[in-house]
């Protein structure tokens, strides 16, 4: 079994974000820029059930512009066999949106014939949480998003939800696309023998025409802000005060 | 902890790449270390010693190591963390892939080691003696005592340590009193007490491998008659399994000053086995090995955490609001400002950013010219390394402790509290000073043993590039006056107590070792203006072709141009002092005092 790991090269979630001043976005300019925690994740595990010997192949392929490069240099250092690089922008600022890059995977994994796609639930940039839906459903197949445990066996997989009321089992059949949430696994770090190995794996270098597929932005960013700054709390001097305050200033209950 | 640090990579990459041009060097490997792949390998060094070492500097600072039932236990967390290091390689980066290192140039491995450092000093400890076993016994070892020990010291799995003193002495080698008495060809029985022996004892590994300086009986006196010797603490079968312990023990730990995560022990060896290491009396010679590698790591420890200083200094002068500042109106603020905004605040942090950087260049380069010397076999490269390493141990380790000291004084009252970190950058800073060798006696080394060394050819070589570099480089006339003349005139003072040296060191050894320390200092000072020199070369090359001249950059230029201004002076002052000589500091007699 193959399994494809979509990457993406987003800020690195250690670093202060900044607006830019004419509110276009948020400023990248020397910006620490690190693989989406979440697709971190997705590659582990794609390297966890590897080693278990139940995958003979992980392919992480990353879509935007050629900088992504490096994302996918860490992916192989991690454990994945080989790269795919679609570059889509020559511009470090635009994000590529999830319908075209759910159009891309679906070229490549047709073309590759994977049966299982494993990617983080949403990228801690723009938040969207929709790649994954859209890829399953271009594909016709099945799909469980949030997991926080993944269990193979055979033709079907067990994955288990990370849901509002708690936890969900559902049951999925090959091919499925899986997108996972933060609890399933620690990541490893890559160790310096595999960096210096993958510098000899496989890095194919693509673009989306080759996939027949147009890059067009369909969202317009109309403004974008600094979340409001958090405001001093208060002190109140009894139970009563506090269940008063929550009803009638907050309005929470 | 309140202490700031990010690994500074965009430095590392810039001294390494462009003004070090260290991937366009022909030295063997070299061309493979491209800017892509060696940012590649810092972002992920610099990754795990931020999330794995870091988070447990402070805490294994209050906790310290335990001692227990005859065992060292490391503060909560040590263990995992070096298992992660472990896991991840980084351990071998350097050492030969004949061993299962990774074969990569010492340049890059002190690169990680000042990041190592940075984030935790005590843990990285246990690592750099690691190293230091596996380059004695591989440069010394048999291919019996290489294939049993180096794979694992390459891996960490096992670790090392340097035992050299003992309770009556530390510097003065000779007087060693422990005694190794032959069993059998290569075996002997090691009888006698290490004190002050870091990593001696400790959870992180399986097997501790001592080496150890010892005498046989009937040798020469003094440091002729020493030899060294591999003394496991867990035997080794030949089929490379652990066998019994040896009869060797751990007496105490010390209580001490700083780097409290790190177990400095007395080691008692009652009859120990221990197998001869390189030639029989030859011992001190095969320790040195050990020792000019440490002495390297140890000028960058110091500057590591000059560095953690820095930037948590930094940080607090922007947010701390106190005191009115001048206004560019000329006029001064009715409102108090972040202290970043006073004279005396922004003279602490140039003078950090100046030494720390123009510093930091110059591990680097020695450290290349290391790579050079043995990579390429070329010996004046090799030379000079050798000469410029007691100026990197002493000269960074005292300007770096005091580094850490002014990042205290920035951080007022709270510099002196515990819970903001800075007193733990100062303590843990402060042993860099005196183990591998006080700074005293690397300027005794400097001055006594480097500068004549092969008729004074490694000084001579230094002089020689430093002029070329001055007569060759065409430059605006601006850096000319700011940078390349002060750099001469520094010269000439550097000349000037060399002479002196000349003149009076043979008749007088006195008149010379009066001026040892100062010696250092004005050797270490100068060639940080060289570093200067050479740094803002590069940026107005970089101007000169047209190249973007951003941020970074343009402050490279400001720092440069204070350090010729404020610090290079220095040299000067330096080189009167020495001239003095000894008449006057050695007329009192002891009782005078
Ligand atoms: C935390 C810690 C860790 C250590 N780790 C190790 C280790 O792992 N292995 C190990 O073997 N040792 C280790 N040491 C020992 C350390 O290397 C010695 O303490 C150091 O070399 C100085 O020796 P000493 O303490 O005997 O001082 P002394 O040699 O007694 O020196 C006292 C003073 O006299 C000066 N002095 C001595 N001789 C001369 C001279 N000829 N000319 C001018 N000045 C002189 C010295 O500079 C110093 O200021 C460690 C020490 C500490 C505190």
């Amino acid at each position: 079994m193959k399994i494809l790991v979509p990457v993406k090269r987003v800020i690195d979630y250690n670093v202060k974000v900044r607006v830019k001043s004419d509110g276009s976005g948020v400023d990248l300019a020397n910006i620490k820029m690190s693989m989406n925690p979440f697709d971190e994740i997705a590659l582990e595990e794609a390297i966890r059930i590897k080693e278990a010997g139940k995958a003979d192949e992980i392919i992480a392929v990353s879509i935007g512009a050629s900088q992504s490069q490096e994302t996918l240099r860490t992916a192989l250092a991690m454990g994945a066999d080989r790269a795919i690089l679609v570059v889509a922008t020559d511009d470090v600022n635009q994000d590529i949106e999830p319908l075209d890059v759910a159009k891309i995977l679906h070229a490549i994994v047709v073309e590759e014939r994977t049966d299982l796609i494993l990617c983080g639930k949403q990228a801690i940039d723009n938040d969207m949480n929709a790649t994954a839906q859209m890829l399953s459903a271009l594909m016709g197949c099945s799909q469980a998003t949030f997991a926080s445990k993944i269990e193979l066996a055979g033709e079907k997989i067990k994955v288990t939800r990370e849901v509002d009321g708690g936890l969900q089992v559902v049951e999925v059949t090959l091919p499925s696309v899986i997108s996972v949430d933060l609890r399933l696994n620690e990541p490893r770090y890559a160790s310096l023998p595999n960096i210096m190995k993958a510098k000899r794996k496989p890095l194919e270098q693509k673009e989306p025409k080759d996939f027949n597929v147009l890059v067009k932005n369909r969202l317009e960013i109309i403004e974008t802000n600094e979340p409001a700054e958090r405001m001093a709390g208060i002190k109140v001097s009894s139970v009563d005060e506090l269940v008063e305050k929550l009803k009638n200033d907050a309005g929470v209950i | 902890m309140l202490t700031t640090y990010q690994a500074p990579l965009e430095e590392f990459h810039f001294l390494f790449h462009e003004v070090l041009h260290a991937s366009e060097q022909e030295i063997e490997g070299f061309s493979e270390l491209t800017p892509e792949f060696t940012s590649e390998i810092l972002t992920m060094g610099a990754k795990i010693a931020t999330e794995v070492m870091l988070p447990i500097n402070s805490s294994g600072d209050k906790e310290g190591c335990k001692f227990e039932n005859g065992l060292v236990i490391t503060p909560k967390g040590f263990v995992k963390a070096f298992d992660e290091i472990r896991k991840g390689g980084w351990a071998g980066l350097d050492c030969d892939p004949l061993y299962g290192g990774q074969g990569l140039p010492i340049t890059l491995s002190l690169i990680f080691g000042e990041i190592f450092s940075s984030c935790n000093i005590s843990l990285t400890i246990y690592k750099a003696l690691t190293h230091g076993t596996y380059a004695t016994i591989y440069a010394h070892g048999n291919s019996i005592q290489k294939n049993t020990y180096l794979p694992k010291l390459v891996t960490c799995e096992w670790t090392g340590t340097m035992n050299l003193t003992e309770p009556h002495c530390g510097t003065d080698l000779g007087m060693i009193k422990t005694k190794a008495e032959p069993i059998s060809e290569g075996e002997y029985k090691i009888t006698g007490q290490k004190i002050f022996i870091s990593a001696g004892d400790h959870d992180l590994s399986e097997n501790i491998i001592h080496l150890v300086l010892a005498k046989v009986p009937g040798g020469p006196t003094g440091v002729k008659g020493i030899s060294l010797f591999i003394v496991p603490k867990f035997l080794v079968n030949n089929d490379g399994s652990l066998g019994r312990k040896n009869n060797l023990s751990i007496g105490s730990i010390e209580k001490k000053m700083g780097i409290h995560a790190n177990a400095t022990c007395v080691l008692n060896y009652d009859g120990a086995t221990g197998y001869l290491l390189g030639e029989k009396h030859q011992g001190v010679q095969a320790m040195f090995t050990m020792m000019n590698e440490a002495r390297l790591g140890v000028g960058v420890q110091s500057l590591a955490l000059a560095e953690v200083a820095y930037q948590s200094s930094l940080t607090y002068s922007k947010e701390r609001v106190q005191g009115k500042s001048l206004e560019s109106d000329g006029k001064f603020s009715t409102s108090p400002k972040p202290i970043i905004c006073h004279p005396d605040v922004r003279r602490n942090l140039m003078n950090q950013k100046s030494f720390i950087e123009g510093a930091r260049a110059l591990t680097l380069w020695t450290a290349l010219l290391l790579d050079k010397g043995t990579r390429s076999s070329d010996k004046k490269s090799y030379g000079l390394a050798s000469l410029l390493t007691p100026v990197i141990k002493g000269y960074i380790s005292d300007i770096g402790f005091d580094m850490t000291v002014v990042g205290q004084q920035i951080f007022g009252g709270h510099g002196y509290i515990e819970e903001w970190g800075m007193s733990q950058l100062v303590r843990d800073s402060r042993i860099a000073m005196i183990y591998e060798g006080t700074n005293g006696v690397q300027a005794i080394d400097l001055v006594g043993r480097k500068l004549n060394s092969d008729g004074g050819a490694n000084i001579m070589y230094l002089l020689e590039l430093v002029t070329t570099y001055l007569h060759q480089s065409t430059v605006s006339e601006e850096i000319e006056n700011e940078f390349f003349v002060p750099l001469k005139n520094s010269l000439n003072d550097l000349k000037s107590a060399l002479k002196f040296f000349l003149d009076n060191g043979t008749k007088n050894p006195n008149a010379a070792l009066a001026g040892a320390s100062d010696f250092l200092h004005l050797l270490g000072v100068f060639c940080i203006g060289f570093m200067w020199v050479k740094i803002v070369s590069r940026v107005s090359e970089k101007k000169k072709a047209g190249d973007k001249i951003n941020k970074f950059l343009e402050a490279k230029i400001v720092t440069g141009r204070y350090y010729m201004a404020n610090t290079l002076p220095k040299t000067k002052f330096l080189a009167t002092k020495i001239k003095a000589g000894d008449k006057i500091l050695m007329s009192l007699e002891p009782d005078q005092f």
